[in-house]
């Protein structure tokens, strides 16, 4: 079994011990992928496992055999960025960097979540099919992810751009 | 972190085969026991990878649900017969952690995450009887603002974390195990323990035994129930009290009534004091003021932790008041 990271197969670890995150940066030299805290209290490790935002500090690499990764390397590249990772240089969502690929996936998956009608802590309707992306929804759904620069502001921005420009100048009204 | 073998199991009976053996532990989704080993608190010579057990969310005959144990948080927070009948769990799931740790926590996993004591987890600094029973409690006498104000022992003064334990508690929800023994069925409300003299013992599970599923009874009027959670910070922070609770009223009288604490116990606390005074009594604040009094009434408070008595107190009217709001 193989474990595909951003299309290619690769054998998972012998040592069962690997984290995925240290899979990705140490084994794949995949060093997009943050490490923070490796305890899982900052988001600066966040990965998409078939399309979902985890953190990779937390997981064994050896539980996602057979599963398909995206990393921040997956989303975009340098001359093709990902319409997010725009945003984020657009809108100076961050200043050192550190958080800024955990964000960008983190959001990624939010993204999906909210499009599969995921309610939050802050939702008021559970009962409701469409989620409105508000900026107390954005900021709810993205608090997993820390930033020690405080660039939250750029942050929200950027993601409100990408992913809900329109129900977000509605909100403002 | 001390080397250890993985397996996964494809179905119980073969997850329970293996997770009997000796220093074998369960795996879920991680995000608790694969921290917990990184600070060698916890030191498995084996994991049994459970997540890949079969069991979704399948509907009861009579109108309960039986909820597997791999089903992850987020799953069981957006299903819709728990948003519109079960809205406190989905609420409470939706409290807890962050997106990325509800992706991957499992129902199982959350019901077994072990407390976040700070002393629990100075496996280097402190003394701590859950950890090494006998040596001491360090939180006693410590910082322990987040701490136990109900239940708790001198051997120990520990919460369970758990925002969703708190909705099963209030849900009269039932687990499913099995174990080499077979399969059996307990009371959510007597799955934790309170710590007593025996703190490293979380739960009344035998050794290997395993959480299969999560049986939740119909509840017709849970369909107006809520769950509150108060934190140092509005997302992503364990709860210094919440309350989950559900209010069926009738003629301005509490017909019938769920109430459970969280952040106050060693266990999820079903609030039976509370829920008796108010049951067939009037729609009023008095009458919530009395019950938060007196399930509040054999508080004890430690040396930092004084203000959750009164917190839960009022976060208990206060939630009440709201159900009772909303369906006047």
């Amino acid at each position: 079994m193989t474990i595909l990271v951003n299309g290619a197969a690769l054998d998972a670890p012998h040592d069962a011990r690997v984290s995925l995150l240290d899979f990705l940066r140490e084994t794949c030299g995949l060093s997009g992928t943050k490490k923070g805290c490796d305890q899982g209290a900052c988001g600066a490790c966040t990965v998409l496992v078939d399309g979902e935002r985890i953190l990779s500090c937390l997981s064994l690499a050896v539980q996602y055999e057979g599963r398909s990764i995206t990393t921040i390397e997956g989303l975009g590249q340098p001359g093709r960025l990902h319409p997010l990772q725009q945003a984020f240089v657009e809108h100076d969502g961050f200043q050192c960097g550190y958080c800024t690929p955990g964000q960008i996936c983190s959001a990624v998956g939010m993204a999906a979540e909210i499009a599969r009608g995921v309610p939050s802590h802050v939702t008021i309707d559970l009962g409701g099919e469409d989620i409105l992306l508000s900026h107390e929804e954005l900021r709810e759904r993205m608090s997993g992810n820390l930033c020690r620069c405080g660039a939250y502001n750029g942050i929200v921005e950027a993601i409100a751009e990408t992913y809900g420009a329109e129900t977000m100048a509605e909100a403002a009204e | 972190m001390t080397p250890f073998t993985y397996m996964r199991a494809s179905d119980a009976a073969s997850a329970v085969l293996k997770g009997g053996a000796a220093g074998a532990r369960y795996l879920g989704g991680g995000t608790n026991l694969v921290d917990l080993m990184r600070e060698n608190i916890e030191t498995p010579e084996s994991l049994v990878d459970v997540t890949g057990l079969p069991g979704g969310i399948d509907e009861l005959p009579g109108g309960g649900l039986l909820i597997g144990a791999a089903v992850r948080n987020t799953a069981l927070a957006e299903h819709r017969a728990v948003r519109l009948r079960y809205p406190m769990l989905a609420r409470a799931i939706l409290a807890g952690a962050s997106g990325q740790i509800r992706n991957m926590a499992t129902v199982g996993g959350n019901i077994l995450q072990r407390t976040r004591c700070s002393y629990f987890y100075d496996e280097a600094g402190s003394r701590c009887n859950k950890r090494h029973p006998g040596e001491g409690c360090d939180a006693v006498g410590g910082f322990n603002r987040n701490h136990a104000i109900l239940g708790a022992s001198s051997a120990c003064v520990a919460v369970h974390p758990s925002d969703m334990c708190v909705a099963l508690a209030a849900l009269d929800a039932v687990v499913h195990m099995r174990g080499n023994g077979g399969e059996r069925r307990l009371a959510f409300t007597a799955l934790h323990r309170l710590p007593g003299e025996l703190p490293d013992v979380d739960t009344m599970l035998q050794p290997g035994e395993l959480i299969t599923a999560v049986e939740l009874p119909p509840m017709p009027f849970a369909a107006r129930s809520t769950y509150r959670k108060v934190r140092d910070r509005s997302s992503y922070a364990f709860a210094l009290v919440s309350v989950a609770a559900a209010l069926d009223i009738e003629g301005g009288q509490v017909r019938d009534v769920r109430i459970a604490l969280g952040g106050v116990a060693h266990k999820p606390w079903r609030a039976e004091r509370a829920e008796a005074l108010l049951r067939g009594g009037p729609l009023s604040a008095t009458s919530f003021a009395a019950a938060a009094e007196a399930e509040l009434a054999s508080a004890q408070a430690l040396s930092g932790n004084g203000f959750k008595i009164d917190l839960a107190r009022r976060t208990l009217v206060a939630v009440l008041e709201d159900l009772s709001g909303e369906i006047a």
